[in-house]
């Protein structure tokens, strides 16, 4: 067995009542792991914004541990906070600054000695070298994302955190950031992102989590969990009425709808094996002369996934 | 063990903030001590010629810079941290590897560093207006810093107070420039008839005022060893202030 490696981040037992008694975190325990990109999911005030305030220092935390790099961060803050970069959720910076002397703030105020070269760097892999002299007001939303996104990365950080980066950014950027992560993944930057797309994490992440009410409900491979949890779906419309669910078919994760008109399959794993089943369910119908006029299938997504957790654990709530 | 690169950034950032509104910051402290010398030089100084041996003109002159000192630098500082938490730009801050010593030093020295070369543009602009020498010129000059130092931390913990622009504004308004005005300024404390004269001294702008008085002319309402103290001791609360916000991450962490 190959040895565990030690996790860039490890949180344990983390809590976070605000003030007033909100319990924005409760008692998160999480394990990232250096080189991954992890995607946090979670509904609107589940607390992701907050997780990640707990580690990058805008949230005093109730309770708990965060080790960053083997090292306490309560006690190794000033060499940890080196290391790690923030993109946050919300625009905020002096509007009325240009975008390049912005970006060498930032890696002047991470403690890392002016380098005109790593700036122009960061500045043409987002694309904005030629606006690099433009106060930041006047750029556009997105640009100005991105502005925020050079800003974290200029001092090179190992870990970074992007609170919903593609939040409000159209289609076209939002593929090019996801070259951007893809590309910072190469370079060995450990990513977690939160986002509300799921395509997006779909997409990027090796490892997804879901929060829900302040609480980790399943943390997985992105692929094990698309296995676990993913299903096929297929509808067969039928040319005349079935009484009863023929013989055939027993064996198959197969429903017969009250009309007897649909037939309805629920089944495999997110690996294929719904797909070829449903082609064998097609077979076996055609085989002993049952008509079928439409064919409906679909795979569910990790939204699905995710729908269906958030809504389990309500009930069980 | 001090980031000094961060302080440095930090430091460097807040100046660049200024040079961008040089003008307003400059030429409006200029103009409001022109007026006062035309106003209480010509007008006033016609009837009062001396005080204590001292030409009325330049009796005024250190009461005058120090009240630019006090306003210039707490309305400086307390927006220099005020203006991130309002933009949001906190964030970076906070996540920033810097801690107390690199904040106070990046943004009360940048509001220091501001206030010391107002202090020369204005004694500059009252050599128009007045004659006048300083007698103790390095210890002017420590003074004004240590002044300057002082207030831009209580401004520091202002900003950090404020939750809204009037809330920024309302002490320097509100109790700043009415002590000072009340603090010896533009009279000595004996022309006060009693029991004003008591009361004046429990005006603690009173002591600065002196204290920059006593290094210009060598003479003073109160002892300049007081002064001094009590620079130094406000000095220690305002660090002190700071370190508990700190610590405690009061209205900057969540
Ligand atoms: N400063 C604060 N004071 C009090 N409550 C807060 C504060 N910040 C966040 N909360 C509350 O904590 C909970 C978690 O908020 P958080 O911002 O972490 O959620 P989120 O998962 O980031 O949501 P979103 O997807 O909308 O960004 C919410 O109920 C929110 O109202
Ligand atoms: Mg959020």
């Amino acid at each position: 067995m190959e040895p565990i490696p030690q996790p860039i981040l490890d949180i344990r037992g983390l809590t976070k009542v605000y003030p007033g008694g909100l319990k924005a975190l409760d008692s998160v325990d999480l394990e990232i792991r250096k080189g991954e990109i992890f995607a946090l999911l979670g509904p609107n005030g589940a607390g992701k914004t907050t997780l990640i305030g707990a580690v990058c220092g805008m949230v005093r935390v109730s309770s708990g541990t965060i080790n960053a790099f083997g090292e306490d961060l309560a006690r190794h803050w000033r060499s940890a906070r080196q290391r790690i970069g923030l993109v946050p959720q919300e625009l905020g910076f002096d509007m009325f600054d240009t975008v390049e002397r912005q970006v060498g703030y930032s890696r002047g105020l991470f403690g890392r000695a002016p380098d005109a070269n790593r700036i122009e760097e960061v500045l043409r892999s987002l694309s904005l070298w030629d606006k690099r002299g433009e106060e930041i007001r006047k750029l556009s939303g997105g640009m100005k994302r991105r502005v925020l996104i050079a800003k974290a990365l200029a001092h090179d950080p190992e870990l970074l955190f992007l609170d919903e980066p593609t939040a409000g950014v159209d289609v076209e950027l939002r593929r090019d950031m996801w070259r951007q992560i893809g590309a910072l993944r190469e370079q060995g930057v450990t990513v977690i992102l939160t986002t509300h797309y799921l395509e997006e994490a779909e997409e990027m992440a090796d490892r997804v989590g879901v929060i829900d009410k302040g609480r980790v409900l399943l943390v997985d491979e992105k692929d094990a969990m698309m296995r676990r949890l993913g299903r096929t779906e297929a509808h067969f419309a039928l040319a005349a009425q079935l009484p009863e669910l023929p013989a055939v078919l027993r064996d198959y994760p197969v429903t017969l709808s009250d009309d007897g008109r649909t037939l309805c399959y629920r089944g495999g794993d997110g690996t294929g094996k719904g797909k070829a089943e449903v082609a064998a369910v097609a077979t076996a119908l055609v085989q002993s002369g049952i008509v079928f006029t439409a064919l409906d299938q679909k795979e569910s997504s990790l939204e699905d996934i995710f729908v269906d957790l958030v809504e389990r654990q309500g009930l069980a709530a | 063990m001090i980031n000094w690169r961060s302080t440095l950034a930090i430091y460097r950032n807040e100046l660049s903030r200024f040079r961008r509104t040089v003008f307003g910051s400059i030429v409006s402290p200029v103009l409001t001590t022109s007026l006062y010398f035309i106003v209480f030089g010509a007008a006033i100084g016609g009837r009062i010629n001396e005080v204590g041996g001292v030409d009325y003109g330049a009796f005024i002159v250190p009461g005058l810079l120090m009240l630019t000192l006090l306003s210039e630098s707490t309305s400086n500082a307390s927006f220099g941290i005020y203006m991130p938490k309002f933009t949001g730009a906190i964030y970076e801050l906070l996540s920033a590897p810097v801690g107390v010593a690199e904040t106070l030093l990046g943004f009360v020295g940048a509001a220091a560093t501001k206030s010391l070369i107002l202090a020369a543009i204005i004694l500059t602009t009252a050599m128009l207006f007045v004659d006048y020498t300083i007698a103790h010129p390095l210890f002017a000059l420590v003074y004004i810093m240590l002044v300057a130092a002082s207030f831009s931390l209580l401004g520091f913990i202002l900003g950090v107070w404020a939750e809204g622009f009037e809330k920024l504004q309302m002490v320097p308004l509100l109790i700043l420039t009415p002590l000072t005005f009340l603090g010896g300024t533009f009279y000595s404390i004996d022309m006060l008839p009693s029991p004003w004269d008591k009361i004046a001294l429990a005006n603690p702008i009173v002591y600065l005022v002196n204290g920059l008085r006593w290094t210009f002319y060598g003479q003073s309402d109160v002892s300049i060893g007081v002064s001094l103290g009590l620079t130094l001791a406000f000095l220690a609360i305002c660090v002190a202030v700071i370190a508990v916000i700190f610590r405690t991450g009061w209205r900057l962490r969540s």
